[in-house]
């Protein structure tokens, strides 16, 4: 039997992102929603509600990375170079808003220090990966099996709407799972704000999308062009219906509703930029086959992953349902 | 700032720096993880409070330093990629196989079961959480060990061909995998960071028999740390001598550098002692040697003929003055670190380990002593696989990314700054947490200064449970 090992590995760390994006999303989210929440009461329930998990969701960003190099090196070794400032930066925003989890309870005189670092890296980490991403969808010329830009290449006005984008729909996702991990007043103030963060995360789907035909003919052709049109109808109208779910579900003072309608909406973005992309891995240049590894390195690693993933994923939900229910403000972790 | 220098340059200086700071806290995590779990399983065999009341103080301090190991971690992950990237495309078939593998078998094990260590005691019970915490040690172990296999498969590479684009293929995991200077490497690796942190926690320890805030805890977490570094210290000298013989078949020239061997002995080479390595005149000046040692050292033959670094061509060399002095640094520590061990030992038989302030004076500056030697080993072991990053197949000059120079030396000043700044706080964090070992619940009669002959004892003064969790 033969197996596409490079489109299997492509589907893998395509799920390895997504499963970035939405954990680490709603925890990214919280921290972004910290200026929101002034009193020293709500922003310890916040951070306690994402505290256990954190690490966890982090680490779908290691193996993306990781993944990337292991399987698609020539991928990583021309996607890195071009998104050089904004990889730092990302960098940079998650070593501060990763340390404030552990220093913030260490210290009272500099616990404004360490609010300011979970809230400015937070923004930091999602405005910077989100320009990576606008980066990546306007596209990287590869020659000679480098990158072949210059290296404020990313820096346009479309991947300065992806990282608002970004920005806005991980803020989304923190105001819903608060909706969803908390009591009273700090919950209703949660539901006002995904409220307002649902239309505008919508709007700049809208914007994006329809901003990406125009960047590249093969875009255009595939959003356009029968029968991948097809997808031009559907997605929207999946979108709209998730929205109505959000909507209704934060009106109805739904606890769980408006989280898993979140999650959809970024599921469904994620869909719409997979069909923008395939079949390449660093758009216009390099298809998934070309930036493959050799086939021993996809098939040794893939053997385990089979194996690890759905253990992975046993143990990550045993964490989270360890974890279940509202955050108790008196319980305290720290 | 750093004007002089070109992007190769600078993207080395870059790697040096994040991975300094980054390996500092594994080589404690990793060790504090295993004594957390050894903590925690004595308090359930034993049903001793002094073992829980242990744990929970390292935990806190487990929590601070994992935290910055994980995010400069994550910043390694990325940066072959940023500055490496030729590096990434040619050795990414086999290097990044073995760190996929480390973070689907450890991070993910360490990350999913951290947050029920940490914070899920008393919703999951004491037996599940002793799963969980042995979890996390393991996870440290694993992680080691793939990282160290592909770091050994850079020094001794084994089991792969190269194809027309230039790329190394696997062609035997197991060879890659096992390469030959893996096993030395991860024994040697693993026992440093058990040694660096029973010296963390000796210090700590011995602080407070000083100060005789918690003689109870102070006296165990003491006690524990000496028997480590005493069993350990000689364990590691052993397996640091292995590992050097190791390094003389497969990598001689690192081994030239570090013994400071400009010239070929071809009957019994000196073991010189101190100098100062005088590259452009290839001698040593002012070197203190004994004759024929280095023989005896590395062939176990006093007349053996050992090369020098004349056999080898000068754009090959590594660097030698800063190898010859890691090395240097490295070993001495490693004898201290053994004379601590056998003076506690001496001590304990004397029955004075709890009391000789002088044992204790020097276990707390001995505290720091094994971040050095891991940080002086590694300078020693990765300047040494210089001008190459695969050794002996692609050189530094040939792995360097596209980049130019003034990306590099921006973000390498970034990271500088971020650095100490993040880091520098974290460890006053970690040094406060350290000193404030609240008053022992269950002070025994005999101990305390405050304490008068035939006076029962009051109750507890009221801090001495308020200052648990009041920090």
């Amino acid at each position: 039997m033969d197996f596409d090992l490079p489109l299997i590995w492509a589907a893998i760390i395509a799920f390895a992102v997504l499963a970035y994006v939405v954990l680490d999303g709603f925890d990214l989210g919280v921290g972004i929603l910290f200026p929101l929440f002034p009193e020293k009461h709500d922003r310890d329930v916040m951070m306690n509600s994402v505290a256990p998990v954190w690490d966890g969701n982090e680490t779908w960003l290691v193996l993306g990375g990781g993944g990337l190099m292991a399987v698609f090196p020539l991928a990583y070794a021309t996607i890195m170079p071009a998104l050089y400032a904004p990889i730092i930066a990302m960098l940079i925003g998650l070593i501060f808003r990763g340390v404030a989890f552990e220093y913030r309870w260490r210290t009272k005189r500099a616990e404004y220090l360490w609010n300011w670092a979970f809230a400015g890296g937070s923004m930091l980490a999602a405005f910077a990966q989100g320009i990576a991403l606008g980066a990546l969808v306007q596209g990287i010329p590869v020659e000679n099996r480098a990158y072949a830009g210059s290296w404020w290449d990313w820096l346009t006005p479309f991947s300065i709407m992806t990282g608002i984008a970004i920005v806005v729909g991980y803020a989304l996702l923190g105001a819903t799972w608060l909706v969803m991990k908390t009591h009273g007043d700090l919950a209703d103030r949660a539901r006002a704000i995904a409220l307002k963060c649902c239309f505008a995360t919508v709007g700049a789907m809208a914007v994006v999308s329809l901003w990406t035909p125009f960047l590249e003919p093969v875009y255009l052709q595939r959003w356009f062009g029968w029968p991948t049109a097809i997808f031009s109808v559907i997605v929207p109208l999946l979108v709209l219906g998730c929205l109505y779910l959000l909507i209704k579900g934060i009106r109805d003072r739904h606890d769980v509703q408006p989280f898993i309608a979140a999650l959809g909406l970024f599921v469904l973005g994620y869909i719409g930029i997979g069909i923008s992309f395939y079949p390449y891995m660093v758009p216009p240049s390099l298809t998934i086959w070309e930036a493959a590894a050799p086939e021993e390195s996809l098939a040794f690693l893939l053997a385990g992953a089979l194996v690890l993933v759905p253990i992975i994923l046993a143990y990550t939900g045993y964490a989270y349902w360890v974890f279940r229910g509202k955050v108790d403000p008196e319980e305290g972790y720290h | 700032m750093f004007e002089s220098f070109d992007a190769t340059m600078l993207a080395r200086m870059q790697f040096a720096f994040t991975v300094s700071f980054h390996i500092i806290f594994p080589a404690f995590s990793i060790g504090l993880a295993s004594y957390l779990a050894v903590l925690e399983a004595l308090w359930l065999w034993k049903k001793d409070e002094v073992y829980l009341e242990l744990f929970n103080f390292w935990k806190t301090i487990f929590a601070v330093a994992f935290g910055m190991g994980v995010v400069s971690g994550i910043v390694m992950s990325y940066q072959f990629g940023t500055n490496w990237s030729v590096f990434s495309d040619k050795a990414g078939p086999i290097i990044g196989p073995l760190m996929g593998y480390e973070v689907l078998t450890a991070f993910f094990l360490e990350a999913g079961f951290l947050g029920v260590m940490l914070f899920g005691l008393n919703r999951v019970g004491p037996r599940l959480h002793f799963l969980a915490t042995a979890m996390v040690a393991v996870g440290t172990l694993i992680s080691a060990t793939w990282i160290l296999s592909a770091n050994s498969w850079m020094q001794t590479p084994a089991g792969f061909a190269v194809n027309e684009a230039g790329q190394f293929i696997p062609v035997d995991w197991w060879a890659i995998i096992f390469n030959p200077s893996f096993p030395y490497r991860l024994v040697h690796m693993v026992l440093a960071a058990y040694l660096t942190t029973a010296l963390v926690v000796g210090a700590c320890g011995a602080w407070h028999l000083l100060r005789r805030t918690a003689p109870r805890r102070a006296r165990t977490m003491f006690s524990m740390a000496m028997w480590m570094a005493a069993i350990v210290a000689p364990i590691q000298i052993f397996a640091g001598d292995q590992h050097g013989l190791n390094t003389l078949e497969h990598q001689p020239a690192k081994v030239m550098a570090m013994e400071g061997h400009f010239e070929s002995h071809p009957d019994g080479a000196p073991l010189v002692l101190f100098g100062i390595p005088n590259s452009a005149e290839k001698r040593i000046d002012y070197a203190i040697e004994v004759p024929k040692l280095g023989s005896l050292v590395l062939k176990h033959h006093l007349d053996a003929p050992l090369a020098g670094l004349d056999t080898i061509p000068e754009e090959l060399h590594p660097p030698v003055a800063v190898i010859f002095w890691s090395f240097r640094v490295m070993v001495g520590i490693g004898l201290a670190m053994l004379g601590i061990g056998l003076w506690s030992l001496w001590c304990r038989y004397r029955g004075t380990l709890d009391s000789d302030p002088w044992l204790h004076r020097a276990a707390v500056l001995m505290g720091p002593a094994g971040f050095v030697a891991v940080l002086a080993g590694w300078i020693t072991t990765e300047v040494g696989r210089q001008p190459y990053t695969v050794y002996g197949h692609l050189l530094t000059a040939n792995s360097i990314a596209p980049i130019e120079a003034p990306a590099v030396s921006a973000s390498l000043v970034a990271f500088i700054i971020v650095y100490f700044f993040v880091f520098g706080a974290g460890t006053f964090y970690i040094l406060r947490l350290m000193a404030r070992l609240p008053r022992d619940t269950m002070p025994e009669l005999d101990e305390g200064p405050i304490r008068t002959a035939g006076v029962a004892p009051g109750p507890a003064s009221p801090k001495s449970h308020g200052a648990h969790h009041g920090l």
